[in-house]
């Protein structure tokens, strides 16, 4: 692997240009635009339906694009002849030989891109997997089959590594040495890309963004930048007279909600400070029983920004 | 920052066609169940044939002098239609199985993944099924052969290899596992689902045969250019057939229906892989 251009930090690892997808009639992804940088912990983010799966399936060379063109190191995934070298992936966690075991599932991949066998003990080693080694993988727990996935993705120390939804059925200690790992492996200079659709996820993993939905681009930036644009901080009051506060900060200019339970009088308002809320509250006799400032949360932020383009939303007629 | 160089594993070493025959190898031979579906083939195909030739030997007295003098049942005895059906079966749904596993479980992404030339894939693939079911061809049918014809030689009805047919016979019985193995592994990439794939390869080599009769032109015809009959056209060779007609197929015509079945099903599997999503 080499550098390419004057800048390898800024060289683009993952690149996707004018993506769309169709599966029939569906349209899965849509012109979808957008780079992966090396260094970085990338999280790939989108409500389900949203077209993750599907450009992680394209930009790995299992599905053809109806439009565009996806890059991996520059050239198309697909053109390679041996993969492993070039970038690791867990897809799915569950789509192992289960019959096999772990050694040879991945003594078979790793002999068929002529990496030496030392390296099958490396990678479970680093896993955590080498005393079940050589178990059958249908006996494994799903947070094994995830470390089983991992370990195939590492196989050819590849420059790029693209995960789905890789932490879902790990235990809380498997959630902590995955997240380790992923900054650990960003560190080295890799590309670490990684799709969820849980913000709270991500807020705690990735340091860059890409935020997709029903699939087209909603945002691609630093989470700090994201975080900074798009969470609103709130004040929570409450107040025997909620219907007169709430008049009161509405004709202020602040956007006031009612919170929590029926009957309990309280009001969320997003758009005054703290010290204004409780200025109009005491200057018009308004009794307030608590408030409290919430800081917004990357969780709401992404709720907001991909609520118009849920595919399938709860509670609603379809 | 720079971009991430490899420290674990030497640089990229070249490409080899190999290494995938390797890989292919090593998931056939973890397969639990791999020994024992070859175990199991080769006590019916052999058992086939010395219960057929059990059978000729108890029978031998009742037999005109004329056919004690030529046992034309000799050769066909070796080689009885029972163990062929069941190994063109058996042969046809593993040569399904090696990549309708793949797809049923899904590894076939991981496997792209690895190998993007998909073509290379398939074609390594039926590269380790060929060779592991002549192997198993070769054991069950001159296990067949020695077996049947040392029961015969108890009435002097044995034939010899260095008999005519009893060569492309001994050939055709061992080819017939990897010419069915080759077509069970092109079918499976076209269908990739295994139930499917199985009854559609049991209905093409084992049923499709019988809606063809061998008393019209046209259809026998059809007929002969089925697997099953050019097995049948090489195997009971020996002696003067005693259905021979104007309509009765030349040698070389069978082996060249033994040859082109499995090359149609790789092609068409090699095109189908490259146009379609995995």
């Amino acid at each position: 692997m080499t550098h390419r251009g004057d800048c390898p930090h800024c060289w683009r690892v993952i690149e996707v240009n004018g993506l769309t997808k169709r599966y029939g009639a569906k349209t899965a992804v849509d012109n979808l635009s957008f780079t992966v940088r090396s260094g970085h912990v990338t999280g790939f983010l989108g409500p389900n339906g949203a077209g993750k799966t599907t450009t992680m399936r394209v930009i790995l060379g299992l599905d053809a694009p109806t439009a565009g063109t996806t890059t991996v190191g520059g050239a198309p995934f697909r053109g390679y002849r041996r993969g492993l070298r070039h970038a690791g992936a867990l897809l799915d966690a569950q789509q192992v030989h289960s019959g096999r075991s772990a050694t040879t599932h991945l003594w078979a991949l790793a002999r068929s891109n002529g990496i030496p066998r030392r390296r099958v003990d490396e990678v479970l080693n680093e896993v955590g997997l080498t005393d079940v080694a050589g178990q059958r993988v249908g006996g494994y727990s799903l947070g094994m089959k995830q470390r089983l996935g991992i370990a195939t993705a590492l196989l050819g120390d590849p420059p790029v590594l693209v995960f789905d939804e890789p932490i879902n059925g790990m235990d809380p200690e498997g959630v902590l040495w995955v997240r380790h790992l992923f900054r650990r492996l960003a560190a080295e200079g890799r590309t670490v890309f990684l799709s969820s659709h849980l913000m709270s996820e991500m807020a705690n993993t990735a340091d860059q963004l890409v935020v997709i939905g029903r699939g087209r681009l909603v945002a691609a930036e630093p989470l700090d930048s994201f975080a900074a644009r798009s969470t609103r901080p709130s004040v929570a009051v409450r107040t025997p007279h909620p219907a007169q506060l709430a008049a009161l900060l509405t004709s202020a200019g602040a956007q006031v909600e009612p919170d929590g339970p029926a009957g309990d009088a309280q009001l969320v308002v997003v758009g005054l400070p703290v010290e204004r809320i409780a200025e109009l509250a005491f200057d018009n006799q308004v009794l307030l029983h608590e408030v409290t400032v919430r800081a917004g949360s990357l969780e709401e932020a992404f709720m907001r920004l991909t609520a118009d383009s849920i595919e399938y939303p709860a509670g609603q007629p379809r | 920052m720079t971009v991430y160089a490899s420290a674990t594993l030497p640089a990229e070493s070249p490409v080899h066609f190999r290494d995938l025959v390797a890989a292919e190898w090593i998931k056939l031979r973890s397969q639990r169940s791999t020994p024992w579906t070859f175990a199991f083939t080769a006590l019916v195909v052999i058992g086939s044939a010395v219960m057929a030739a059990r059978a000729d030997y108890a029978n031998f007295p009742s037999y005109s002098p004329a056919e004690q003098q030529l046992h034309g049942f000799s050769l066909s005895d070796a080689f009885p239609l029972v163990g062929c059906l069941t190994l063109m079966v058996v042969a046809a749904s593993t040569g399904a199985a090696a990549i309708v596993s793949e797809y049923s479980s899904g590894l076939i992404r991981t496997t792209t993944v690895a190998v993007p030339a998909r073509g290379a894939v398939v074609l390594a693939k039926a590269v380790v099924t060929a060779a592991v079911w002549a192997l198993v061809g070769a054991i069950t049918s001159t296990a067949s052969f020695a077996v049947s014809q040392a029961i015969l030689d108890g009435r002097h009805a044995a034939v010899s290899i260095s008999d005519p047919g009893a060569l492309p016979a001994l050939l055709a019985a061992t080819l017939l596992a990897p010419v069915c193995a080759l077509i069970g592994l092109g079918l499976g990439v076209l269908i990739r689902h295994s139930i499917a794939t199985t009854v559609t390869a049991i209905v093409t080599l084992v049923m499709l045969p019988q809606f063809f009769s061998t008393q019209r032109r046209l259809t026998a015809e059809i007929h002969h250019a089925m697997v099953l009959s050019a097995w049948q056209r090489l195997t009971q060779a020996y002696g003067p057939p005693q259905y021979a007609s104007s309509l009765y197929t030349p040698f070389i015509e069978s082996w060249i229906v033994y040859a082109v079945w499995p090359l149609v099903a790789l092609v068409l599997a090699l095109i189908v892989v490259r146009c379609r999503d995995v």
